[in-house]
Protein backbone atom coordinates (compact mmCIF):
# COMPACT_ATOMS: atom_id res chain seq x y z
CA UNK A 1 0.00 0.00 0.00
CA UNK A 2 0.86 3.72 -0.71
CA UNK A 3 1.75 5.68 1.70
CA UNK A 4 -1.42 8.17 2.64
CA UNK A 5 -1.36 11.84 1.24
CA UNK A 6 -4.43 12.87 3.08
CA UNK A 7 -7.12 11.96 5.45
CA UNK A 8 -10.45 13.46 6.20
CA UNK A 9 -12.14 11.93 8.76
CA UNK A 10 -15.23 12.71 9.93
CA UNK A 11 -15.86 16.42 7.97
CA UNK A 12 -18.84 18.65 8.78
CA UNK A 13 -19.69 21.47 7.18
CA UNK A 14 -22.96 23.47 7.35
CA UNK A 15 -23.43 27.22 5.78
CA UNK A 16 -25.65 28.94 8.12
CA UNK A 17 -28.11 26.55 8.95
CA UNK A 18 -27.64 24.25 5.73
CA UNK A 19 -25.43 21.24 6.13
CA UNK A 20 -23.35 20.30 3.21
CA UNK A 21 -21.03 17.90 4.26
CA UNK A 22 -22.50 15.67 7.11
CA UNK A 23 -19.85 13.24 8.28
CA UNK A 24 -17.18 12.76 5.34
CA UNK A 25 -14.23 10.35 5.70
CA UNK A 26 -11.66 9.95 3.19
CA UNK A 27 -8.19 8.51 2.75
CA UNK A 28 -6.31 9.16 -0.06
CA UNK A 29 -2.74 7.70 -1.16
CA UNK A 30 0.00 8.95 -2.70
CA UNK A 31 -0.28 7.99 -6.87
CA UNK A 32 -3.92 7.69 -6.19
CA UNK A 33 -6.57 9.11 -8.43
CA UNK A 34 -9.93 9.81 -6.51
CA UNK A 35 -12.83 10.94 -8.43
CA UNK A 36 -16.02 12.63 -6.33
CA UNK A 37 -19.38 12.02 -8.02
CA UNK A 38 -22.44 13.28 -7.01
CA UNK A 39 -25.35 15.70 -7.92
CA UNK A 40 -24.96 19.36 -7.99
CA UNK A 41 -24.76 20.82 -4.44
CA UNK A 42 -23.89 16.99 -3.37
CA UNK A 43 -20.78 18.79 -1.70
CA UNK A 44 -18.13 18.00 -4.26
CA UNK A 45 -16.69 21.45 -4.32
CA UNK A 46 -17.44 22.19 -0.96
CA UNK A 47 -15.23 18.71 -0.21
CA UNK A 48 -12.84 20.14 -2.35
CA UNK A 49 -12.31 23.56 -0.26
CA UNK A 50 -12.06 22.30 2.80
CA UNK A 51 -8.90 20.20 2.28
CA UNK A 52 -6.84 23.24 1.20
CA UNK A 53 -8.33 25.27 3.53
CA UNK A 54 -10.31 27.61 1.59
CA UNK A 55 -12.95 26.20 3.64
CA UNK A 56 -13.17 25.97 7.45
CA UNK A 57 -14.54 22.80 8.57
CA UNK A 58 -17.17 22.84 11.22
CA UNK A 59 -15.90 19.77 12.73
CA UNK A 60 -13.64 17.03 12.38
CA UNK A 61 -9.64 16.71 11.31
CA UNK A 62 -8.07 16.95 8.18
CA UNK A 63 -5.08 15.28 7.69
CA UNK A 64 -2.43 15.94 5.70
CA UNK A 65 0.74 13.60 5.73
CA UNK A 66 0.84 13.59 9.45
CA UNK A 67 -0.45 17.05 10.13
CA UNK A 68 -3.99 18.12 11.55
CA UNK A 69 -4.05 20.64 9.30
CA UNK A 70 -7.86 21.83 10.37
CA UNK A 71 -6.05 22.80 13.58
CA UNK A 72 -6.51 26.53 13.64
CA UNK A 73 -3.15 27.08 14.53
CA UNK A 74 -1.90 25.40 10.96
CA UNK A 75 -0.22 28.34 8.58
CA UNK A 76 -2.88 28.43 5.61
CA UNK A 77 -0.54 29.48 3.47
CA UNK A 78 2.25 26.87 3.98
CA UNK A 79 -0.84 24.21 3.60
CA UNK A 80 -1.92 25.53 0.29
CA UNK A 81 1.34 26.38 -0.85
CA UNK A 82 1.63 22.44 -0.93
CA UNK A 83 -1.85 21.30 -3.10
CA UNK A 84 -2.45 22.65 -6.53
CA UNK A 85 -5.96 23.56 -6.96
CA UNK A 86 -7.40 24.09 -10.47
CA UNK A 87 -11.02 25.81 -10.76
CA UNK A 88 -13.42 25.47 -12.98
CA UNK A 89 -13.34 28.84 -14.83
CA UNK A 90 -9.39 28.90 -14.47
CA UNK A 91 -9.12 31.33 -12.52
CA UNK A 92 -6.36 33.07 -14.01
CA UNK A 93 -5.12 36.17 -13.63
CA UNK A 94 -5.86 38.71 -16.47
CA UNK A 95 -3.71 41.27 -15.77
CA UNK A 96 -0.62 38.76 -16.03
CA UNK A 97 0.59 37.06 -19.00
CA UNK A 98 0.32 33.35 -19.21
CA UNK A 99 4.26 32.77 -17.76
CA UNK A 100 3.69 34.79 -14.94
CA UNK A 101 0.62 33.57 -13.92
CA UNK A 102 2.48 29.80 -14.10
CA UNK A 103 5.61 31.68 -12.00
CA UNK A 104 4.11 33.68 -9.60
CA UNK A 105 4.21 31.11 -6.50
CA UNK A 106 7.32 30.39 -7.88
CA UNK A 107 8.56 33.47 -7.31
CA UNK A 108 6.60 34.44 -4.66
CA UNK A 109 5.49 31.71 -2.26
CA UNK A 110 8.86 29.71 -2.86
CA UNK A 111 11.02 32.78 -3.47
CA UNK A 112 13.11 31.19 -6.86
CA UNK A 113 14.50 33.86 -9.08
CA UNK A 114 12.97 34.78 -12.03
CA UNK A 115 15.33 33.24 -14.25
CA UNK A 116 14.76 29.84 -12.15
CA UNK A 117 10.88 30.22 -12.43
CA UNK A 118 10.55 31.56 -15.77
CA UNK A 119 12.95 28.43 -16.95
CA UNK A 120 10.59 25.51 -15.34
CA UNK A 121 7.31 27.59 -16.31
CA UNK A 122 8.55 27.63 -20.16
CA UNK A 123 9.45 23.73 -19.73
CA UNK A 124 6.00 23.04 -18.72
CA UNK A 125 4.52 24.95 -20.81
CA UNK A 126 6.22 23.80 -23.86
CA UNK A 127 5.32 20.03 -22.54
CA UNK A 128 0.86 20.84 -22.83
CA UNK A 129 1.63 22.82 -26.10
CA UNK A 130 1.71 25.92 -24.68
CA UNK A 131 4.73 27.68 -25.48
CA UNK A 132 4.49 29.91 -27.80
CA UNK A 133 1.25 31.80 -25.49
CA UNK A 134 3.93 32.25 -22.77
CA UNK A 135 4.03 35.74 -23.57
CA UNK A 136 0.27 36.04 -24.22
CA UNK A 137 -2.21 37.19 -22.16
CA UNK A 138 -5.23 34.94 -20.95
CA UNK A 139 -8.00 36.57 -22.87
CA UNK A 140 -6.13 35.25 -26.48
CA UNK A 141 -6.32 31.69 -25.51
CA UNK A 142 -9.11 29.34 -25.90
CA UNK A 143 -11.39 27.94 -23.21
CA UNK A 144 -9.31 24.63 -23.08
CA UNK A 145 -5.76 26.43 -23.37
CA UNK A 146 -6.65 28.73 -20.52
CA UNK A 147 -7.29 25.73 -18.62
CA UNK A 148 -4.12 24.21 -20.05
CA UNK A 149 -2.45 26.66 -18.65
CA UNK A 150 -4.40 26.39 -15.29
CA UNK A 151 -3.42 23.47 -14.74
CA UNK A 152 0.71 24.03 -15.29
CA UNK A 153 -0.15 27.14 -12.72
CA UNK A 154 -1.62 24.18 -10.18
CA UNK A 155 1.88 22.30 -10.70
CA UNK A 156 4.45 24.22 -11.31
CA UNK A 157 5.14 24.08 -7.70
CA UNK A 158 5.18 20.60 -7.40
CA UNK A 159 2.24 20.06 -5.30
CA UNK A 160 1.78 16.97 -3.08
CA UNK A 161 -1.91 16.64 -4.04
CA UNK A 162 -4.28 18.06 -7.06
CA UNK A 163 -7.39 19.15 -6.40
CA UNK A 164 -9.71 19.39 -9.87
CA UNK A 165 -12.94 21.36 -9.43
CA UNK A 166 -15.17 20.34 -12.09
CA UNK A 167 -12.07 21.59 -14.54
CA UNK A 168 -13.94 20.61 -17.73
CA UNK A 169 -17.60 22.06 -16.94
CA UNK A 170 -17.49 25.27 -18.21
CA UNK A 171 -15.78 24.23 -21.41
CA UNK A 172 -17.21 23.98 -25.03
CA UNK A 173 -17.19 19.49 -25.47
CA UNK A 174 -14.23 20.35 -28.40
CA UNK A 175 -12.33 21.54 -25.82
CA UNK A 176 -12.70 18.78 -23.16
CA UNK A 177 -10.37 16.15 -24.73
CA UNK A 178 -7.49 18.20 -24.52
CA UNK A 179 -7.72 18.92 -20.65
CA UNK A 180 -8.87 15.48 -20.04
CA UNK A 181 -5.98 14.17 -21.97
CA UNK A 182 -3.46 16.25 -19.84
CA UNK A 183 -4.71 15.11 -16.33
CA UNK A 184 -4.19 11.42 -17.96
CA UNK A 185 -0.80 12.78 -18.06
CA UNK A 186 -0.36 13.72 -14.80
CA UNK A 187 -1.48 10.51 -13.34
CA UNK A 188 0.56 8.76 -15.93
CA UNK A 189 3.44 10.79 -14.11
CA UNK A 190 1.89 9.49 -10.45
CA UNK A 191 0.63 12.64 -9.22
CA UNK A 192 -1.74 12.54 -6.50
CA UNK A 193 -5.51 13.69 -7.68
CA UNK A 194 -8.29 14.48 -6.08
CA UNK A 195 -10.92 15.42 -8.86
CA UNK A 196 -14.93 16.55 -8.48
CA UNK A 197 -16.45 15.77 -11.93
CA UNK A 198 -19.09 15.03 -14.16
CA UNK A 199 -17.47 13.26 -16.38
CA UNK A 200 -18.76 9.55 -15.46
CA UNK A 201 -16.43 8.17 -19.17
CA UNK A 202 -13.22 9.71 -17.80
CA UNK A 203 -13.65 8.73 -14.11
CA UNK A 204 -14.45 5.29 -15.15
CA UNK A 205 -11.05 5.69 -17.47
CA UNK A 206 -9.14 7.53 -15.51
CA UNK A 207 -9.65 7.39 -11.67
CA UNK A 208 -8.43 4.56 -9.11
CA UNK A 209 -10.93 5.02 -7.19
CA UNK A 210 -14.72 6.68 -7.18
CA UNK A 211 -16.20 8.35 -4.25
CA UNK A 212 -20.06 9.01 -4.64
CA UNK A 213 -21.17 11.77 -2.50
CA UNK A 214 -24.85 12.10 -1.55
CA UNK A 215 -26.92 14.23 1.48
CA UNK A 216 -23.31 15.26 2.70
CA UNK A 217 -21.78 11.82 3.39
CA UNK A 218 -19.86 9.60 1.15
CA UNK A 219 -22.61 7.28 -0.04
CA UNK A 220 -20.30 4.80 -2.13
CA UNK A 221 -16.90 4.07 -2.98
CA UNK A 222 -15.01 1.55 -4.66
CA UNK A 223 -12.99 0.67 -7.82
CA UNK A 224 -14.37 2.23 -11.27
CA UNK A 225 -15.83 -1.12 -12.17
CA UNK A 226 -17.54 -1.27 -8.99
CA UNK A 227 -19.22 1.61 -8.40
CA UNK A 228 -19.87 2.01 -12.61
CA UNK A 229 -20.80 -1.99 -12.75
CA UNK A 230 -22.19 -3.23 -9.98
CA UNK A 231 -23.17 -0.37 -7.55
CA UNK A 232 -24.75 -1.45 -4.08
CA UNK A 233 -26.31 0.96 -3.09
CA UNK A 234 -29.87 2.16 -4.66
CA UNK A 235 -29.11 5.67 -4.47
CA UNK A 236 -25.97 5.12 -6.41
CA UNK A 237 -27.83 3.52 -9.07
CA UNK A 238 -29.89 6.04 -9.14
CA UNK A 239 -27.54 8.66 -9.55
CA UNK A 240 -26.07 6.65 -12.40
CA UNK A 241 -28.87 5.70 -14.50
CA UNK A 242 -29.93 9.66 -14.94
CA UNK A 243 -26.45 9.77 -16.65
CA UNK A 244 -26.35 6.92 -18.71
CA UNK A 245 -30.12 7.48 -20.12
CA UNK A 246 -28.43 11.43 -20.72
CA UNK B 1 -13.13 65.59 -43.33
CA UNK B 2 -12.86 67.89 -45.37
CA UNK B 3 -16.01 69.26 -44.97
CA UNK B 4 -15.73 69.47 -41.12
CA UNK B 5 -12.86 71.59 -41.32
CA UNK B 6 -14.76 73.55 -43.67
CA UNK B 7 -17.96 74.15 -41.73
CA UNK B 8 -15.71 74.96 -38.47
CA UNK B 9 -13.76 77.32 -40.36
CA UNK B 10 -16.56 79.07 -41.40
CA UNK B 11 -18.69 79.19 -38.17
CA UNK B 12 -15.57 79.79 -36.26
CA UNK B 13 -15.09 83.49 -38.44
CA UNK B 14 -18.82 84.16 -38.38
CA UNK B 15 -18.08 84.01 -34.46
CA UNK B 16 -15.01 86.01 -34.42
CA UNK B 17 -16.37 88.61 -36.62
CA UNK B 18 -19.90 89.21 -34.81
CA UNK B 19 -17.66 89.12 -31.38
CA UNK B 20 -15.42 92.22 -32.45
CA UNK B 21 -18.03 94.24 -34.32
CA UNK B 22 -20.17 93.81 -30.75
CA UNK B 23 -19.54 97.14 -29.17
CA UNK B 24 -18.19 97.47 -25.82
CA UNK B 25 -15.92 94.48 -27.15
CA UNK B 26 -12.53 97.03 -27.05
CA UNK B 27 -13.55 97.30 -23.31
CA UNK B 28 -13.97 93.30 -22.85
CA UNK B 29 -10.73 93.15 -24.55
CA UNK B 30 -8.52 95.70 -22.70
CA UNK B 31 -10.07 94.48 -19.40
CA UNK B 32 -9.26 90.92 -19.79
CA UNK B 33 -7.01 90.05 -22.84
CA UNK B 34 -4.61 93.07 -22.64
CA UNK B 35 -0.93 91.89 -24.49
CA UNK B 36 1.17 94.18 -22.29
CA UNK B 37 -0.52 93.29 -18.58
CA UNK B 38 -0.14 89.26 -19.93
CA UNK B 39 3.58 89.98 -20.80
CA UNK B 40 4.22 91.91 -17.86
CA UNK B 41 2.48 89.63 -15.10
CA UNK B 42 3.59 86.42 -16.95
CA UNK B 43 6.83 85.87 -14.65
CA UNK B 44 5.31 86.12 -11.34
CA UNK B 45 2.02 83.82 -12.18
CA UNK B 46 4.45 81.43 -14.00
CA UNK B 47 6.32 81.34 -10.47
CA UNK B 48 3.07 80.57 -8.60
CA UNK B 49 1.87 78.13 -11.16
CA UNK B 50 5.25 76.12 -10.45
CA UNK B 51 4.19 76.10 -6.66
CA UNK B 52 0.89 74.54 -7.84
CA UNK B 53 2.84 71.94 -9.88
CA UNK B 54 4.82 71.07 -6.79
CA UNK B 55 1.93 70.99 -4.23
CA UNK B 56 0.06 68.48 -7.03
CA UNK B 57 2.55 66.40 -7.25
CA UNK B 58 2.81 66.24 -3.35
CA UNK B 59 -0.58 65.90 -3.05
CA UNK B 60 -1.48 63.41 -5.82
CA UNK B 61 1.70 60.62 -3.90
CA UNK B 62 -0.46 61.55 -0.72
CA UNK B 63 -3.73 61.06 -2.00
CA UNK B 64 -2.85 57.48 -3.76
CA UNK B 65 -0.89 56.06 -0.36
CA UNK B 66 -4.01 57.40 1.98
CA UNK B 67 -6.67 56.12 -0.64
CA UNK B 68 -5.62 53.45 -1.00
CA UNK B 69 -5.24 52.67 2.78
CA UNK B 70 -8.20 53.60 3.24
CA UNK B 71 -9.49 51.32 0.43
CA UNK B 72 -8.03 48.18 2.14
CA UNK B 73 -8.99 48.76 5.52
CA UNK B 74 -12.72 49.39 4.01
CA UNK B 75 -12.53 46.03 2.64
CA UNK B 76 -10.93 43.91 5.51
CA UNK B 77 -13.79 41.15 6.17
CA UNK B 78 -14.50 39.55 10.15
CA UNK B 79 -15.64 41.29 13.13
CA UNK B 80 -11.81 41.87 14.62
CA UNK B 81 -11.50 44.60 11.83
CA UNK B 82 -14.64 46.56 12.90
CA UNK B 83 -13.22 49.53 14.39
CA UNK B 84 -11.03 50.09 11.89
CA UNK B 85 -13.58 49.79 9.19
CA UNK B 86 -15.83 52.07 11.38
CA UNK B 87 -13.33 54.61 11.66
CA UNK B 88 -12.58 54.35 7.52
CA UNK B 89 -15.68 54.23 6.89
CA UNK B 90 -16.23 57.49 9.28
CA UNK B 91 -13.56 59.71 7.92
CA UNK B 92 -14.56 59.28 4.02
CA UNK B 93 -17.99 60.23 5.42
CA UNK B 94 -16.42 63.26 7.19
CA UNK B 95 -14.52 64.60 4.08
CA UNK B 96 -16.91 63.78 1.28
CA UNK B 97 -19.07 65.77 2.75
CA UNK B 98 -17.29 68.95 4.20
CA UNK B 99 -16.28 71.64 1.97
CA UNK B 100 -12.87 71.50 0.69
CA UNK B 101 -12.72 75.36 1.67
CA UNK B 102 -13.38 74.99 5.21
CA UNK B 103 -10.87 72.05 5.40
CA UNK B 104 -8.40 74.18 3.81
CA UNK B 105 -9.14 77.06 6.69
CA UNK B 106 -9.28 74.42 9.45
CA UNK B 107 -6.08 73.00 8.60
CA UNK B 108 -4.01 76.09 7.21
CA UNK B 109 -4.86 78.62 10.61
CA UNK B 110 -6.03 75.87 12.49
CA UNK B 111 -2.45 74.01 13.42
CA UNK B 112 -0.47 76.83 12.96
CA UNK B 113 -2.88 78.41 15.46
CA UNK B 114 -2.38 74.96 17.90
CA UNK B 115 1.70 75.93 17.73
CA UNK B 116 1.06 79.41 19.60
CA UNK B 117 3.73 82.04 18.76
CA UNK B 118 6.87 80.71 19.53
CA UNK B 119 6.11 77.67 16.58
CA UNK B 120 8.38 77.30 13.40
CA UNK B 121 6.14 78.18 10.92
CA UNK B 122 4.83 75.57 8.31
CA UNK B 123 4.73 77.23 4.99
CA UNK B 124 0.74 77.20 4.01
CA UNK B 125 1.75 75.07 1.09
CA UNK B 126 2.84 72.24 3.07
CA UNK B 127 -0.83 72.98 5.05
CA UNK B 128 -3.10 73.57 1.67
CA UNK B 129 -1.17 70.09 0.37
CA UNK B 130 -2.44 67.83 3.64
CA UNK B 131 -6.07 69.81 3.43
CA UNK B 132 -5.63 68.66 -0.37
CA UNK B 133 -4.92 64.77 0.73
CA UNK B 134 -7.31 65.24 3.15
CA UNK B 135 -10.20 65.62 0.92
CA UNK B 136 -9.56 64.24 -1.67
CA UNK B 137 -8.31 60.95 -0.09
CA UNK B 138 -11.70 60.15 0.92
CA UNK B 139 -12.92 60.60 -2.55
CA UNK B 140 -10.30 58.82 -4.58
CA UNK B 141 -10.68 56.01 -1.28
CA UNK B 142 -14.43 54.98 -2.37
CA UNK B 143 -12.97 54.68 -5.99
CA UNK B 144 -10.63 52.32 -4.96
CA UNK B 145 -12.74 50.25 -3.38
CA UNK B 146 -15.30 50.04 -5.81
CA UNK B 147 -12.15 48.78 -8.29
CA UNK B 148 -11.35 46.27 -5.51
CA UNK B 149 -14.91 45.17 -5.06
CA UNK B 150 -15.56 44.64 -8.95
CA UNK B 151 -12.42 42.10 -9.19
CA UNK B 152 -14.48 38.78 -8.86
CA UNK B 153 -13.88 36.91 -5.91
CA UNK B 154 -12.56 33.81 -7.89
CA UNK B 155 -9.62 35.44 -8.36
CA UNK B 156 -8.77 36.13 -4.42
CA UNK B 157 -9.73 32.47 -3.90
CA UNK B 158 -7.27 31.02 -7.25
CA UNK B 159 -4.53 34.12 -4.92
CA UNK B 160 -4.60 32.28 -2.22
CA UNK B 161 -4.67 28.68 -3.56
CA UNK B 162 -1.47 29.10 -4.79
CA UNK B 163 -0.01 30.32 -1.26
CA UNK B 164 -0.20 33.37 -1.48
CA UNK B 165 -0.67 35.42 1.78
CA UNK B 166 -3.66 38.32 2.38
CA UNK B 167 -0.72 40.76 1.15
CA UNK B 168 0.14 39.34 -1.30
CA UNK B 169 -3.05 38.33 -2.98
CA UNK B 170 -4.09 42.27 -2.79
CA UNK B 171 -0.68 43.54 -3.98
CA UNK B 172 -0.03 41.09 -6.93
CA UNK B 173 -3.47 40.25 -8.18
CA UNK B 174 -6.42 42.13 -6.49
CA UNK B 175 -5.08 46.09 -6.42
CA UNK B 176 -3.68 45.83 -10.09
CA UNK B 177 -7.14 44.64 -11.86
CA UNK B 178 -8.85 47.16 -9.27
CA UNK B 179 -6.42 50.13 -10.40
CA UNK B 180 -7.43 48.87 -14.25
CA UNK B 181 -11.03 49.30 -13.79
CA UNK B 182 -11.35 52.61 -12.06
CA UNK B 183 -8.83 54.00 -14.18
CA UNK B 184 -10.75 56.55 -15.92
CA UNK B 185 -12.51 57.99 -12.63
CA UNK B 186 -9.31 58.06 -11.24
CA UNK B 187 -8.10 60.16 -14.11
CA UNK B 188 -11.23 62.24 -13.35
CA UNK B 189 -10.54 63.18 -9.81
CA UNK B 190 -6.41 63.77 -11.21
CA UNK B 191 -8.29 66.60 -12.98
CA UNK B 192 -10.10 67.68 -10.45
CA UNK B 193 -7.18 68.14 -8.15
CA UNK B 194 -5.25 69.98 -10.82
CA UNK B 195 -7.20 72.89 -10.40
CA UNK B 196 -8.45 72.76 -7.05
CA UNK B 197 -4.69 73.04 -6.09
CA UNK B 198 -5.41 76.60 -7.02
CA UNK B 199 -7.29 77.10 -4.22
CA UNK B 200 -4.53 76.95 -1.38
CA UNK B 201 -4.02 80.53 -2.41
CA UNK B 202 -6.75 81.35 -0.16
CA UNK B 203 -4.29 80.22 2.82
CA UNK B 204 -1.63 82.74 1.66
CA UNK B 205 0.36 80.70 -0.34
CA UNK B 206 2.03 82.61 -3.70
CA UNK B 207 0.46 80.20 -6.07
CA UNK B 208 -0.59 81.55 -9.60
CA UNK B 209 -3.69 82.35 -8.65
CA UNK B 210 -2.95 84.58 -5.73
CA UNK B 211 0.13 86.02 -7.72
CA UNK B 212 -2.27 86.58 -10.76
CA UNK B 213 -4.39 88.61 -7.79
CA UNK B 214 -1.76 90.35 -7.07
CA UNK B 215 -1.00 91.55 -10.28
CA UNK B 216 -4.55 91.61 -11.17
CA UNK B 217 -4.58 94.59 -8.31
CA UNK B 218 -1.24 95.97 -9.63
CA UNK B 219 -2.45 96.80 -12.85
CA UNK B 220 -6.74 97.33 -12.59
CA UNK B 221 -6.97 94.93 -14.85
CA UNK B 222 -8.38 90.92 -15.42
CA UNK B 223 -5.60 89.79 -17.63
CA UNK B 224 -3.68 87.82 -14.67
CA UNK B 225 -6.67 85.94 -13.73
CA UNK B 226 -7.28 84.98 -17.17
CA UNK B 227 -3.32 84.11 -17.61
CA UNK B 228 -3.62 81.90 -14.33
CA UNK B 229 -6.61 80.14 -15.94
CA UNK B 230 -5.59 79.73 -19.07
CA UNK B 231 -2.23 77.63 -17.61
CA UNK B 232 -4.42 75.55 -15.87
CA UNK B 233 -6.56 74.32 -18.42
CA UNK B 234 -3.12 73.50 -20.65
CA UNK B 235 -2.53 71.63 -17.76
CA UNK B 236 -6.00 69.73 -17.49
CA UNK B 237 -5.93 69.30 -21.67
CA UNK B 238 -3.64 66.16 -21.62
CA UNK B 239 -4.98 64.34 -19.24
CA UNK B 240 -8.43 65.34 -20.29
CA UNK B 241 -7.54 63.65 -23.77
CA UNK B 242 -5.97 60.75 -22.38
CA UNK B 243 -8.58 60.18 -20.10
CA UNK B 244 -11.09 60.12 -23.37
CA UNK B 245 -8.45 58.04 -25.50
CA UNK B 246 -8.05 55.97 -22.48
CA UNK B 247 -12.12 55.60 -22.35
CA UNK B 248 -12.43 54.74 -25.46
CA UNK B 249 -9.94 52.00 -25.58
CA UNK B 250 -11.69 50.33 -22.65
CA UNK B 251 -14.75 50.18 -24.43
CA UNK B 252 -13.48 48.84 -27.63
CA UNK B 253 -11.96 46.17 -25.85
CA UNK B 254 -15.17 45.09 -23.90
CA UNK B 255 -17.05 45.07 -27.11
CA UNK B 256 -15.15 42.21 -28.54
CA UNK B 257 -15.52 40.54 -25.77
CA UNK B 258 -12.96 41.11 -23.42
CA UNK B 259 -11.38 39.95 -20.04
CA UNK B 260 -13.11 39.02 -16.81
Amino acid sequence: MNERVLRLSNIHKAFGSVPVLRGVDLDVSTHEVVALIGASGSGKSTLLRTINLLERVDDGQVWLRDVDISDPRTNVDDVRARIGVVFQHYNLFPHLTVLDNVTLALRRVFKHSRDAAETRGLELLERVGLGTFARAYPDRLSGGQQQRAAIVRAIATGPELLLLDEITSALDPELVTEVLDLVRELKDEGTTIVMATHEMAFARDVADRVVFLDGGVVAEQGTPAEVFGSPREERTKAFLSRFNAG
Amino acid sequence: MLISVASTLVLAIAAWLFIVNTPGWAQVQSTFFDPEVLVAALPRVWDGFLLNLRVLFFAVIGVFVVAVLIAIIRTLRGPVFFPLRALAAGYTDLFRGMPLIIVLYLVGYGIPGLQGADGARIPAAVLGTIALILTYSAYVSEVFRAGIEAVHPSQRLAARSLGLSHGQSLRLVILPQAVRKVTPALMNDFIAMQKDVGLISVLGAVDAVRAAQIETAKFFNFTPYVLAGLLFVVLALPMIRLTDWYSARLRAREQIGGVV
